[in-house]
């Protein structure tokens, strides 16, 4: 049913070496039985640009996020999604995107919400495909609708709520955002106020971890060896470790998700997709401003 | 209610006339118009101001003229891979390049959310748009003579 997995002496060195194929594996497996190729960009038009051919589009904002609710689709929204591009249950689904695929692990992070089991990223994403001279096409690929089974989502295991991320100061925090949303720097034009959040700053005891710094400079995940460097070493990071990941609404922190859960392997990671633009302006929850991680507060905020 | 220069009040008419889905495919259109920089621009990007609310890098220049009624030249930079706001700085360029600096000034700042696009695209995109057309006002206002 499912298709083989990719062997190869980078991807082995990885916990969970299923979650990835190479450009090179989608090449030879582009038309295979049992295989939807997604595209997930943040530029909604980068896909009618020129995409792998015989990929669907899938969009973050006008298909993944409620269109009311700051929340995903629910159950029966993801199996009409699903259903509509021609996947089943038992799909083998490749997601790539643009910028060292920050959105397609997004929509791989919401697909894990919904438990679909065969679900992997294409190492290096769009660019690398593209660098590599590979064929892009603008024809858009001609869908048979299939039937997915209304499956509910299960938050629980790989997201946190704000209240649970109050809980869980004192335990391992990875704030994936830029050094200057980190320290609480504004950085705008007088005139051009930042709307995203009220306060700066990061959460009390979190460590700076820029996603960016998981991806090669051809956009590809780092090796099992520099990863590790990066966030047992650097970001001090234990095995065993119960993770929170978050950024400005999710989507940053999804790639590093992804990282420490399928590339290091990580059991209990979540992903905090409230992040800072809820955080920055939630009443009474702690902030720490500047380069410190901060001590862990007395207090958690009124509700805690 | 401020008045929009003809141009940019027929493409905006041009975007609200189709169905919500035929909007995106026509800013996609846009974004393949977007003109080429000038030879006396091209290679000078100190004269570009960088729009940093847009997710992607967009550079735009602004020329006041000071012939009558102050015409203005709007020149925009932004990468193949940044469609969307290639497509926006391409509404602006078709809507407002050579009309006159006041009436420019004139357009209300959230004009980009009469395009229609409000529910495809995201909150920080469109952030993005506005603060395009806020800093071509800016530098407009500033270019004038007092």
């Amino acid at each position: 049913m499912s298709l083989s997995v990719e062997s190869n002496e980078k991807y082995a060195a990885y916990a969970h070496p299923e979650r990835l194929v190479s450009t090179q594996w989608v090449a030879d497996n582009l038309g295979a039985e049992n295989l939807v190729v997604l595209e997930s960009d943040e530029d909604i038009l980068l896909y009618s640009t020129g995409h792998v051919p015989g990929a669907l589009k899938i969009d973050w904002h006008t298909e993944l996020n409620d269109e009311v609710t700051r929340d995903y689709v629910d159950g029966e929204g993801f199996a009409q999604l699903m259903a509509a591009k021609g996947i089943t249950r038992e799909s083998t689904v490749v997601i790539y995107g643009d910028k060292s695929n920050w959105w397609a692990a997004y929509a791989l992070w919401v697909f894990t919400l919904f438990g679909h089991e065969d679900v992997r990223l294409m190492d290096g994403g769009r660019d690398k495909w593209i660098a590599e001279g590979r064929e892009l096409s603008t024809e858009k690929p001609a869908v048979t609708a299939t039937e997915y089974p209304v499956i509910e989502r299960v938050d629980s295991e790989i997201r946190a709520f704000l209240p649970e991320v109050l809980k869980h100061l004192g335990n391992p925090l990875i704030d994936v955002r830029s050094a200057e949303e980190y320290t609480g720097e504004r950085t705008h034009m007088p005139n051009y106020p930042e709307e995203g959040a009220l306060r700066g700053g990061h959460i009390p005891t979190a460590a700076s971890v820029p996603w960016a710094k998981a991806a090669a400079e051809d956009g590809t995940f780092r090796s099992r060896g520099e990863l590790e460097a990066i966030y047992l070493d650097g970001a001090g990071l234990k095995p065993g470790d119960d993770v929170v990941a978050y950024c400005r609404i999710g989507e940053r922190s999804s790639h590093t998700w992804f990282v420490l859960k399928h590339l290091l392997g990580f059991e209990t990671v979540r992903n905090y997709d409230g992040s800072w633009t809820e955080w920055g302006n939630a009443v009474g929850v702690p902030i720490v401003r500047g380069e410190a991680a901060g001590e862990m507060p007395a207090q958690r905020g009124a509700r805690a | 209610m401020s008045q929009l220069p003809d141009a940019l009040n027929e493409i905006v008419e041009e975007f609200t006339e189709v169905p919500e889905a035929d909007r995106l495919e026509l800013l996609l259109e846009y974004s393949r118009e977007l003109p080429e920089l000038p030879a006396r621009l091209a290679d000078h990007p100190e004269l570009f101001e960088q729009v940093v609310e847009c997710q992607s890098p967009l550079f735009l220049a602004v020329e006041v003229s000071a012939e009558a009624n102050n015409p203005v030249g709007l020149f925009f930079s932004a990468p193949p891979e940044a469609p969307t706001t290639r497509g926006f700085a391409s509404v602006l360029a078709a809507g407002l390049d050579g009309a006159e600096a006041a009436a420019i000034l004139a357009v209300p700042d959230d004009m980009p959310h009469q395009l229609g696009l409000t529910r495809a695209l995201s909150p920080l995109r469109m952030r993005g748009m506005t603060a395009m057309l806020g800093r071509i006002k800016r530098q407009i206002s500033e270019q004038l003579p007092a």
